[in-house]
């Protein structure tokens, strides 16, 4: 019997801790475990026997750490055959009566992924998929993860199980004191994730003992509709005349386990600390608890690499900002491949109270799946919130939906076939709520029934692919009820009929009001409109004043704002009319000196609204020429006579930049003045603030920065620099084990960039060391690095 | 072998005066303490701090370290275990969570990002400081001494020494921080560093 069939209506028993007891049959300390199963091979099947003999239903193989980042792939062979041939043979030797199955178990690399650490995450889903494939070669029956601490490693390791196998996997992550992963995930996000993924049994192992835990497993039951899984520590180990206890006794391990099991737990082991002991007092007291039901859950939700966001509450704002259409600083910025601008552009979303981020960076003239991958991790890195991934092109949503940390929203499917033969299988492989436009090959339906229609078929279609009504938001269309004034009611009741229907609905609201003056208050009276109507969700611009009062304000009527706080917190962040007052222009005189001291200071936002001012009277040239760079000249000399440290220079650099956005609104074209300059942190360093404080004055003094980002290839800067014909490149590494790979740079660029300069800085290097690896100049500091730049485009302007 | 101890600790007083120092800040400006003022509240809660230590049998041998789990030769740490029989190796950290904020910042406003990187800095050597503390005190209990801790990549120490203190303490498990291929940590604000046990009279 397969035991995903044996779990429907049983408990299932696994094993308890492996290492604990190797080490007291005198394994080393430093010494891998995974050998023991070839040089120990009978200490290790006993160990197996013994919780087969105990009562356990499925042993895990000896291969915690087995994996080629630690063994040869020979080596990795024989140790994976061997650990399952352990398994098996104690299985047969054992005396237990019951259904008995060998798991292949998998831990954690060791290293973090990309961006926290440097692991690429398909080079971990490449680690676990040759452990998987070695695995079914030797015949296990399910794979299990396990003491996973990460949850985008946890996704690549079940992407390895699921494309290397059709074995039943089940997911195990460690958590921590605080009930959250060590990366910051929750037992939603994960549960989110993996049940997106497919994986047949999620829960927890390791870290706390089974009470500790039990919060955590809590959490797992309110929101799992899959198996959940324990196998706690026996408790907190603390170190007794030099040997290790635990504090929870085989029996009071097995009553915690017992009562969590009559709460739904449906598969109980042990970890470190556990012995044949605990699990032998385990089945014995739980013997006559019949499991619970398995039932789904109904929920709906994304989850990021921290949290999940449940549709079906309150309704979910999706921001719409990150999208070039009909943006033209977004669209030069997107091929200019200014990613710092769309970063900022969401994270401004999120402040603003945005719960989900639409991402769609679809350009005619540039590669849409390269650059939307590019960007999703990028996001990823400065913002929690999910993501809906939205494009029409099924490559670039493949290759997004794959990288993504935790389970993103999929915009959009339609009804027409190829839309849905494209995206439903992407949506069942990597999980995801997928939006459903309410169209299909005959457009869209005048009327709500037509559209509620084609909503049904779409399910039809969905469930064909074994994906659930509860994984479908409808999006019935808003349109212009210019163009038709009953457009709006038709999308209300269409709204109306499908939350009836108990399907989520969403709406890009905006679209109301298209042609029609004050498009602003009309969307927001929509919005509220549909949310009377059932609206789960809508596509939105959270800046527009109108549609978060119009938010707050449902939420608040409606008994979903409890005590208020939320419509509270938002009334008092609206602006008084007397600060509108206090805001009046002041004459350009006062402006200007109040500019100068403003960037001197660092008061980034009163640098942009004294810009504002100063823009009513002058050009924006003059006020560049005659007030930003005096002033960043000032301070920057301070900084060169130590007279102003380092944080003064980059608060004055910021309210410089703030300055230069307003500017930059008023200016045709862009605001780079100077020569290209291309900076990177080279291969295999991670640190790049110092790079980024460069970058930031660089482009105050009006040069136009290409930054690579940190951990860049030479072959990746060389190709920037000879597609830009760059006259400069600035390299940055923080550790001494990274200058060869900016020396492997250097040499690079002298060789097939024979034009560019290049200045190079970091804590590790000094001029003696740039000169030895055949840098152009050492820039000591963030200043020097302008000074040198200055220089290079004085000797260009020479040249020319 | 020695089982390995896992600590999650409060967070130590923050000394300001390290964070300018860090920062090579003499003179805070009225903005500058704003701005700190800002980080650190933004900071409050965000940290996690946690250590895992073991303790080990030593012996020196003129620039030859035996540290029970892995032979080094380095003057530098023969000379700051002269006279220990014992050593403890721990490793701490303030998480994952400020590799985040800082990623953030990076993008919104290198100001804080420096300020928040330096506060790291001081934050885990506050911690390291706070460990070291408690061993110390652990240790006086029997009438030993402890030695100032030191740390791989410092003197003639080799970095690689890392990967055999990463195997012993086994710590992405025990408090979540992994070493990568460039012998680089992550978190980042994490140190790993060496303390000699002796008697006071060495």
């Amino acid at each position: 019997m397969k035991i995903t069939e044996f779990l429907k209506s049983n408990i299932v028993y696994l094993d308890g801790g492996m290492g604990t007891l190797l080490q007291g049959a005198g394994l080393a300390a430093g010494e891998l475990p995974e050998r023991w199963s070839i040089s120990h091979a009978e200490a290790v099947k006993s160990v197996h026997r013994a919780y087969f003999d105990a009562g356990s239903h499925v042993v895990s193989t000896n291969t915690f750490g087995a994996n080629a980042l630690k063994f040869s792939h020979e080596e990795l062979d024989a140790v994976v055959r061997a650990a399952v041939e352990n398994a098996r043979a104690a299985a047969t030797e054992s005396c237990g009566t019951q259904p008995k199955w060998v798991a292949l178990d998998i831990g954690p690399t060791g290293r973090m992924l990309k961006p926290l650490g440097d692991l690429d995450f398909e080079d971990a889903v490449s680690l676990f998929a040759e452990v998987v494939r070695l695995g079914v070669k030797y015949g296990v029956d399910l794979i299990f993860i396990e003491t996973m601490n990460d949850a985008y490693e946890t996704k690549a390791a079940v992407l390895a199980a699921k494309e290397n196998s059709t074995l039943p996997v089940f997911v195990s992550n460690a958590y921590g004191a605080d009930g959250k992963l060590m990366t910051g995930a929750t037992p939603a996000a994960m549960a989110a994730m993996l049940e997106g993924l497919g994986v047949d049994a999620i829960g927890v192992n390791c870290s706390l003992g089974p009470l500790a835990l039990r919060p955590v497993v809590e959490e797992y039951l309110r929101v799992a509709s899959v198996p959940v899984l324990l196998k706690p520590n026996a408790g907190l180990p603390r170190v007794e005349n030099g040997k290790t206890v635990y504090d929870v006794g085989p029996e009071a391990f097995a009553e915690a386990l017992t009562d969590l099991l009559s709460l739904g737990l449906r598969l109980a082991g042990g970890c470190c600390g556990t012995t044949p002991e605990y699990i032998a007092a385990l089945t014995a007291q739980s013997r006559s608890v019949t499991p619970k039901p398995l039932t789904d859950k109904g929920i709906t939700a994304v989850s990021s690499y921290t949290h999940a966001v449940t549709l079906g509450g309150a309704p979910v704002l999706i921001g719409e900002r990150i999208n070039p259409t009909g943006k033209k600083r977004f669209k030069e910025a997107l091929r200019a491949g200014d990613m710092d601008y769309i970063l900022r552009e969401g994270i401004a979303e999120e402040e603003c109270g945005a719960h989900i981020l639409d991402v769609n960076v679809g350009l005619p003239d540039i590669d849409e799946s390269a650059v939307l991958e590019k960007t999703v991790c990028a996001l990823q890195e400065v913002t929690a919130l999910p993501l809906q991934i939205d494009t029409a092109d099924s490559t670039a949503m493949e290759r997004a939906l794959r990288r993504y940390n935790g389970k993103a929203m999929i915009n959009s499917v339609s009804g027409k076939a190829e839309s849905m033969a494209a995206v439903f299988p992407l949506a069942k492989k990597y999980g995801g709520v997928v939006v459903a436009l309410t169209l299909d090959e005959q457009g869209i339906p005048a009327t709500a029934e037509g559209r509620v229609e084609i909503a049904k078929r779409i399910l039809a279609e969905a469930e064909k692919y074994g994906i659930a009504k509860k994984e479908l938001v409808f999006d019935p269309l808003a349109m212009a009820v210019s163009a038709d004034p009953l457009a709006a009611v038709e999308t209300l009741r269409a709204v109306k009929m499908l939350h009836s229907l108990g399907c989520h609905t969403s709406l890009g609201v905006s679209n109301v009001s298209f042609g029609l003056p004050g498009r602003e208050m009309l969307t927001a009276s929509f919005f509220t409109l549909a949310m009377g109507q059932g609206l789960t969700c809508a596509i939105m611009n959270p800046h527009a004043a109108d549609m978060m009062r119009a938010y707050h304000t449902y939420l608040a009527l409606t008994g979903q704002d409890e005590s208020f706080t939320k419509y509270i917190a938002f009334a008092e962040r609206q602006p008084s009319p007397l600060a509108v007052v206090q805001q009046a222009p002041k004459t350009p005189e006062v402006a200007a000196s109040e500019l100068q001291g403003a960037i001197a200071k660092g008061l980034k936002e009163r640098a942009a609204a004294l810009t504002q001012a100063l823009l009513l009277e002058k050009d924006p040239l003059s006020v560049v020429e005659n007030e930003i760079i005096p002033a960043l000249n000032t301070v920057g000399e301070g900084f060169e006579k130590k007279t102003v440290y380092l944080p003064g220079l980059l608060m004055s650099a910021e309210a410089a930049k703030a300055a230069f956005e307003v500017i930059k609104s008023k200016m045709q074209g862009g605001s780079a003045t100077k020569c290209a300059v291309v900076l990177a942190t080279v291969k295999g360093d991670i640190h790049d603030i110092g790079k980024n404080i460069v970058k930031l004055l660089l482009e105050n003094y009006g040069f136009a920065v290409t930054d690579l980002g940190r951990d860049v290839l030479p072959e990746a800067v060389l190709e920037t620099v000879v597609q830009l014909k760059a006259p400069l490149v600035g390299l940055s590494a923080l550790m001494t084990t990274t200058v060869p790979a900016m020396a492997e740079t250097v040499t690079m660029l002298r060789e097939r960039a024979p034009w560019c300069r290049i200045m190079v800085g970091g804590a590790v290097l000094t001029g003696e060391y740039a000169a030895a690896i055949g840098a152009d100049h050492y820039a000591k500091d963030a200043m020097a690095g302008v000074r040198y730049a200055e220089e290079t485009f004085r000797a260009l302007k020479d040249l020319k | 072998m020695n089982a390995v101890n896992v600590k999650e600790y409060g967070a130590p007083p923050t000394s300001r005066r390290e964070i300018w120092r860090y920062s090579g800040v003499t003179q805070e400006s009225p903005e500058e303490a704003a701005l700190l003022a800002e980080c650190l509240a933004e900071l409050e809660g965000r940290l996690a701090y946690r250590a895992c230590w073991c303790e080990f049998p030593v012996s020196v041998m003129g620039n030859e370290v035996d540290l029970g789990f892995v032979r080094v030769r380095s003057a530098s740490l023969a000379k700051r275990l002269a006279g220990c029989s014992r050593a403890v190796i721990f490793a701490a950290t303030v998480g994952a969570q400020l590799d985040r904020l800082i990623a953030r910042y990076g993008v919104l406003s290198p100001a804080k990002a420096l300020l928040l990187d330096t506060i790291g800095t001081e934050r885990v050597e506050a911690l390291c400081d706070t460990v070291c503390e408690d061993l110390a005190a652990e240790y006086a209990k029997s009438g030993l001494v402890t030695r100032p801790r030191f740390s791989a990549g410092y003197g003639d120490l080799a970095l690689s020494l890392q990967r055999d203190i990463f195997a012993v303490l086994d710590c992405p498990k025990k408090i979540g921080v992994s070493l990568g291929a460039e012998l680089l940590m992550s978190p980042a604000k994490s140190v790993t560093a060496i303390v000699g046990v002796g008697y006071e009279n060495n």
